[in-house]
């Protein structure tokens, strides 16, 4: 979903910078308080950026025909919202667009909003949408992986068709163009994204209730039903699944 | 399981192609939409070659695998130690 330097025309270029710039501010804002009001899910919280770090530095294969990578957002954002993810997001792209040549600074503004904006906005809803709905904190984290990486792609690719109308079909023919490289391609790439995704929260809820409990992501169970664990009733049993 | 056959699979499928970057597609349809186009600015730093942009993403890879690694090291001793006690 990187757009490339100088492939934006000057004014979209400024404009995306523009937008994102709130979102930025706010997300560092929403970065001090989440670190001052959860200490100990600091490292936790350097986990989600890492695993953005992980997964958008995995080139998949598609079926299409061509490559592209997941964005790693929807973990960061089903723990600590999507409003946090804006900076780390952004730092991710910052030092690709430096060192990897993939994006630029330019175009950083147009980036972060399709990743580290549009995506997490929407995960957070599918996430939200998806406990109400009663699914498992497993299911819900999968779909909003995977809805959180498709909307990244479908975000970049209504970007490119503002910028670069269709002679013929204007916006509406240039977006299906850019969705037909972006969000086909994408497709597989965003479920093996929301699989991982699952498969860490999984890994969290076994190995790191401590924090996700204080992010009042899971509920700890009441004693007695501990004591019940303990019994002859299976684990699965007593996961508790009621969300934030 | 999962995730390994959805990677595999379309390398397996699909022949013929060269599994270019999706991103690199973009910019050649602009330039299909747009011929006139010229991007106006440049990489400010591109890796001197394929080789050296293959080395840097393992690094940010590396690194990040490196970070949560420790992070799910660290809870695995702590619940190691509650079960001691």
């Amino acid at each position: 979903m990187h757009i490339a330097e100088g492939f934006l025309p000057v004014g979209h270029a400024v404009g995306w910078t523009a937008v994102s710039m709130p979102f930025f501010a706010h997300g560092i804002y929403r970065l001090r308080c989440v670190l001052r009001r959860y200490p100990n899910s600091r490292l936790l919280l350097a986990t989600s950026a890492a695993f953005i770090f992980v997964l958008s530095a995995l080139k998949l294969p598609s079926i299409t025909g061509s490559s592209s990578h997941p964005t790693g957002v929807g973990l960061g954002t089903v723990l600590f919202g999507p409003s946090v993810m804006a900076p780390l997001g952004t730092m991710v792209l910052l030092f690709q667009a430096l060192l990897l040549a993939h994006g630029g600074l330019t175009t950083l503004g147009a980036n972060a909003f399709s990743m580290a904006i549009a995506g997490p906005c929407v995960a957070s809803w599918v996430f939200g949408v998806s406990r109400k709905c009663r699914a498992s904190l497993m299911v819900a984290a999968f779909l909003a992986g995977t809805m959180g990486d498709w909307a990244t792609y479908l975000t970049t690719a209504a970007q490119l068709a503002l910028a670069f109308p269709d002679a013929a079909g204007g916006f509406a023919g240039s977006f299906v163009k850019f969705g037909s490289v972006f969000a086909i391609t994408q497709i597989p790439l965003a479920i093996v994204e929301g699989l991982v995704t699952a498969l860490v929260v999984d890994l969290l809820i076994s190995y790191s209730r401590p924090e996700l409990v204080e992010l009042s992501f899971i509920k700890e169970p009441p004693d007695e039903e501990l004591a019940d664990c303990n019994g002859s009733r299976s684990p699965d049993h007593c996961a508790p699944c009621h969300g934030p | 399981m999962a995730v390994a056959l959805l990677t595999i699979a379309p390398l397996a499928m699909v022949h013929n192609v060269r599994f270019q970057g999706a991103d690199n597609a973009a910019r050649d349809l602009i330039g299909a939409i747009n011929p006139g186009y010229r991007p106006w600015l440049s990489q400010v730093w591109v890796p001197p070659s394929a080789e050296v942009e293959g080395l840097l993403f393992t690094l940010q890879a590396v690194l990040g695998a490196l970070l949560v690694g420790y992070f799910f090291g660290v809870c695995k001793a702590r619940s190691d130690k509650e079960k001691e006690i």
